[in-house]
C-alpha cells in the first residue's frame, strides 16, 4: 500500500484578515490544519516614525506617539514625554501627574477592553462581549473628549505637564463610570469565565514559560500570565504610581486563558488606583512652561511605562539642537509578538489564532 | 366547530379540487394542488428568508447592547430588502483559477435540498405537501446534499480558506451524521412510523410531546444539527475568524446571498424538525382547534429559530478536533444508549401491551437518565479545565533585583 503523500502548503493569514488586527501578515505552513512553520512579516503599517522624529522638534513629536498604539494613545504620550522630561530636566506638577495617572489608566481600562473584546471574538463569539466591552470604552473615551477633544488620537500629554486641565463635567462622569466598572468588570467576569468553550479554546493552548518569556523579554499580561510578578508601577514607579495601593495580578500556567484574565483583573486594578488617585487629586497648575523649540543638553535617556501592553520605552538622544538626534521607541506588541511562533507551531490554524489575539498586539506600535 | 373558522384550513380549496376533478382530468387535479403547494411554501421559505434577515441581526443586536437595523422603513422591517438589492446589484466577480461549472452551481446546488425539506412538514392535520412515508429518512438524505454542494463550493473556488472550510464541512458532516441519524431513530421506534404526519398524529393522540419521553434524542439531534447547520458554536466550515469566510470566501453579490438564505432557511428547517418530532407539530394540546394550525406550527418553528439565534448570540466557536471528538466520544455513546433504552420501552410498551400511564414513567426514566448522562460526560469534558484556577493570583509588593552598578561588567 502506498502511503498518501500530503505534502505541507502555506497559507496567508492576513495582511487582510478578519483577525490580524491590523495589517499584519503571517505565513504559515500548514501540514492538514497542524501549523508545521510560521513566519511573521511585518511592515505594512511602517510609517517611519522613527526618522520623522528627527526632523521635528520635541514636542511636534507628540502626536506620533498617539499613532503608534492607536488604542491606547494616552500611555504613548506619557511614556515619550517622561523620556522627553528626563533629557531635558523639567519638572512636571503634582496636579498633572496625578491627571497622567488617572488618563493612563483609563486608556489601560479602554485598551484591555479592546484586547479581552477581540480575544474572546478570535476564540469565536460572535462579537458579543466584544460589544459589550465597547460600552464602556465608549464611556471613557468620552472622557477623554471632554478634556482634550480627542477620543483616539489624544495628544494630550505635554512635555512638563498635560495639555489641559479637566473640565467641571468631568468630574461626576468618572465617578459615575468608576462606580459602575467593578460591576461590569463582574459582568464579563460571570459572562465569560465560567464558558466551557473559551476554556477549551484557551486554556492549555499557547502555553509560554517564564523562562521563555524572560528570554523574549516579554512584558505586559503576557510576562504576568507565566506566573512572574512584574509592573513597572511597582518595580520602577513614574509618576506618583508609588502613593498607591494596588495589587498585580499573575496567572497560573501562561496560557491564552491566563494572558485573559490577567486583563481582567488589571482593569479592576486601575479602577481601585483612579479612585485613589481622584481622591488625593491636589489643586495647583497642570503643566511647567516648557520653550516651545525645546533644546536639551547634549545627553541620551531612556524612560519606560508599564503601558497596557508592556514595557514601553522611549530612547531619546540629543546633540543640543531642537529636533532629537535619534528617537526611538521600545514597542511592547513588537517584543511580545516575537514568542508567536513558538507558542503556535505544533498546533492547529485556529489556535494560531487564538495566541494571536490572547497577545494583544497593534500594528501601529510594531511597524511604527 | 363553526364553520367560519375553518376558513384557514384551506377547505375551500379542496372544494375547488374536488369540482375541477368532477369536470376534468384527475391527473390536471393532481399536477394543479403540487403548484399550488410549492407555491405555498416557496413563499414561506422565501418570505422567511427575509424575515430570519431581520430577525437575526434585531436579535443579536439587542443581545449586543446595540439597536441593530432600524433606519430602512419601520423598525429595519425592510433591511433585507434593501440588502437584498444591494446584492443584487453588486458586480458577480469569479476568480481567474476558480472552475467555471462548479463555482457557478453551489449557490444553486444548496437552495434545492433547503426547499425540500419543508415539503414533508405537516402544517395542518391532512395539509402535507408530501406525506412521505419514509419522511425521516427523506428528510437525512436531502439534509446530506447540503454537505456535498459546500464541499463543491469550497473546491471549485481554488482558495485555500475555502478549501479549509470545505475539508472542515465534510469532517463535521460524516461526524454529525451518526449521532443525528441515531438520535433519530429513537422516535421513530417509539412511534413506529417515518411519516412526519404520523410523529405528530402520534403525539397529539397519546397527548404528550416526545421531547419529555426522549429527551436524549432531542438533546442529541438539536446539538447535531446546530453542527451541521454552521452555526455557533460549530460554525468552523465559515469560522470567520480564522479562515475569513471558509467555502464561501469566493462568493460575491447574489451568489454569496443565496449561501447566506440558505443557512437561514436551513435553520427554520431544523426548527421545523424539532418542532414536529419533538414538539407536537400543529398541535398544541388542544389550542389547535381554535387557533389556525399552521400558524402554531410556525410559531414553534420561529421558538426554536430564536434558541439557535441565541446560540449565535452568545457562544463561541469550538476547534475542529473538539468538535469531533465531542461527536465521537460523546454524542455517539449517549445516542447508542438512548436507542437501546428507546427499544427496551418500546417492547415493553407495545409488544406486552403495557398500559398507556408507562409512559410517564418511561418519560421520568429517559429524563432522569439524560441529567445522569449529560452530568457524566460534562464532568468527563470539563476536568482538565477546571485543574487550574480560573482567577488571577494577586501579588500585592513585587521583588525588583537589583541592577549592578553602571561601569561594573553586567553578567559574564
Amino acid at each position: 500500500m502506498t502511503e498518501l503523500h500530503t505534502p505541507p502548503y502555506v497559507v496567508n493569514i492576513g495582511p487582510q484578515h478578519p483577525s490580524t488586527h491590523g495589517v499584519f501578515r503571517l505565513k504559515v505552513t500548514l501540514d492538514g490544519e497542524r501549523i508545521v512553520d510560521a513566519e511573521m512579516v511585518l511592515g505594512y503599517l511602517h510609517r517611519s516614525m522613527e526618522k520623522l522624529a528627527e526632523e521635528r522638534t520635541y514636542t511636534q513629536n507628540i502626536p506620533f506617539t498617539d499613532r503608534m498604539d492607536y488604542l491606547a494613545a494616552m500611555t504613548g504620550n506619557l511614556g515619550y514625554c517622561l523620556a522627553a522630561e528626563k533629557l531635558a530636566g523639567v519638572d512636571v506638577p503634582e496636579r498633572a501627574s496625578y491627571l497622567r495617572v488617572i488618563f493612563a489608566e483609563l486608556q489601560r481600562i479602554a485598551s484591555h477592553c479592546m484586547a479581552n473584546g477581540t480575544f474572546v471574538n478570535d476564540c469565536g463569539a460572535w462579537q458579543t462581549p466584544l460589544m459589550y466591552m465597547f460600552r464602556e470604552r465608549e464611556k471613557i473615551l468620552d472622557l477623554f473628549e471632554m478634556t482634550c477633544g480627542a477620543r483616539l488620537t489624544t495628544n494630550y500629554m505635554r512635555i512638563g505637564g498635560v495639555a489641559f486641565d479637566v473640565p467641571d463635567e468631568w468630574y461626576p462622569a468618572i465617578n459615575d463610570l468608576m462606580a459602575e466598572m467593578p460591576d461590569r468588570i463582574s459582568e464579563y467576569e460571570e459572562m465569560l469565565l465560567d464558558n466551557e468553550i473559551i476554556l477549551a479554546r484557551s486554556r492549555d493552548i499557547g502555553v509560554l514559560t517564564p523562562e521563555r518569556a524572560i528570554n523574549a523579554s516579554a512584558s505586559g499580561p503576557l510576562l504576568r500570565g507565566t506566573g512572574i510578578a512584574w509592573d513597572l508601577r511597582k518595580a520602577d514607579p513614574y509618576c506618583v504610581y508609588d502613593r498607591f495601593d494596588f495589587d498585580i495580578p499573575v496567572g497560573h500556567n501562561g496560557d491564552c486563558f491566563d494572558r485573559f484574565i490577567v486583563r481582567l483583573e488589571e482593569m479592576r486594578q486601575s479602577v481601585s488606583i483612579i479612585r485613589q488617585a481622584l481622591q488625593q487629586l491636589p489643586g495647583g497648575p497642570v503643566s511647567t512652561p516648557v520653550p516651545l523649540a525645546l533644546r536639551p543638553d547634549p545627553g541620551e535617556a531612556y524612560a519606560c511605562i508599564e503601558s497596557p501592553k508592556g514595557e514601553l520605552g522611549f530612547y531619546l538622544v540629543s546633540d543640543g539642537g531642537s529636533a532629537p538626534y535619534r528617537w526611538h521607541a521600545r514597542s511592547p506588541s513588537y517584543i511580545n509578538l516575537t514568542v508567536l511562533k513558538d507558542l503556535s507551531v505544533g498546533l492547529s490554524l485556529a489556535d494560531a489564532i487564538v495566541i494571536l489575539g490572547s497577545l494583544d498586539i497593534n500594528v501601529g506600535e510594531i511597524d511604527r | 366547530m363553526l364553520p367560519l373558522l375553518n376558513w384557514y384550513d384551506f377547505d375551500p380549496l379542496h372544494d375547488l379540487y374536488e369540482w375541477i376533478g368532477d369536470n376534468t382530468a384527475d391527473e390536471f387535479v393532481y399536477v394543479l394542488a403540487a403548484v399550488v403547494g410549492a407555491t405555498g411554501i416557496l413563499s414561506f421559505v422565501g418570505l422567511g428568508a427575509l424575515v430570519n434577515v431581520w430577525l437575526e441581526r434585531r436579535i443579536i443586536g439587542r443581545m449586543q447592547v446595540r439597536k441593530g437595523p432600524n433606519r430602512v422603513g419601520p423598525f429595519g422591517l425592510l433591511q433585507p430588502v434593501a440588502d437584498a438589492i444591494k446584492l443584487i446589484q453588486k458586480e458577480v466577480l469569479q476568480p481567474l483559477a476558480a472552475d467555471r461549472a462548479l463555482f457557478n452551481l453551489p449557490p444553486i446546488l444548496v437552495f434545492i435540498p433547503a426547499m425540500l425539506t419543508f415539503s414533508v412538514f405537516a402544517w395542518a392535520p391532512d395539509l402535507v405537501y408530501a406525506d412521505l412515508n419514509v419522511g425521516v429518512l427523506f428528510l437525512l438524505a436531502i439534509s446530506s446534499v447540503t454537505s456535498l454542494a459546500i464541499f463543491v463550493a469550497g473546491w471549485s473556488s481554488n482558495n485555500k480558506y475555502a478549501l479549509l472550510g470545505a475539508m472542515r464541512v465534510i469532517a463535521m458532516a460524516i461526524s454529525y451524521e451518526i449521532p443525528l441519524v441515531l438520535a433519530l431513530l429513537a422516535p421513530v421506534i417509539f412511534t413506529g412510523t417515518m411519516s412526519l404526519a404520523g410523529i405528530v398524529d402520534f403525539q397529539r393522540e397519546l397527548d404528550v410531546w416526545l421531547a419529555f419521553l426522549l429527551p436524549m434524542s432531542l438533546l442529541i439531534y438539536a446539538i447535531s444539527a446546530t453542527a451541521e447547520l454552521n452555526r455557533t458554536p460549530a460554525d468552523i466550515a465559515e469560522a470567520e475568524s480564522e479562515i475569513v469566510a471558509g467555502f464561501h470566501t469566493e462568493y460575491s453579490g447574489m451568489k454569496f446571498g443565496l449561501f447566506y438564505a440558505v443557512e437561514l432557511i436551513n435553520s427554520l428547517a431544523v426548527s421545523g424538525i424539532v418542532a414536529s418530532l419533538f414538539f407536537g407539530g400543529y398541535s398544541l394540546y388542544g389550542l389547535e382547534d381554535y387557533i389556525p394550525p399552521w400558524i402554531i406550527f410556525i410559531g414553534k418553528i420561529y421558538f426554536f429559530y430564536f434558541g439557535l439565534i441565541w446560540l449565535r448570540g452568545t457562544w463561541p466557536r469550538l476547534r475542529i478536533d473538539q468538535l469531533m471528538a465531542f461527536a465521537w466520544k460523546m454524542l455517539i455513546p449517549m445516542a447508542l444508549i438512548n436507542i437501546m433504552v428507546a427499544m427496551t420501552e418500546v417492547l415493553l410498551w407495545r409488544e406486552l401491551e403495557w398500559d398507556n400511564w408507562v409512559l410517564a414513567v418511561f418519560a421520568v426514566v429517559n429524563i432522569a437518565l439524560m441529567v445522569v448522562m449529560v452530568g457524566f460526560f460534562f464532568r468527563l469534558i470539563t476536568r482538565s479545565f477546571y485543574r487550574l484556577p480560573r482567577r488571577v493570583r494577586l501579588v500585592h509588593d513585587i521583588s525588583v533585583p537589583t541592577l549592578p552598578a553602571p561601569g561594573s561588567a553586567a553578567g559574564s
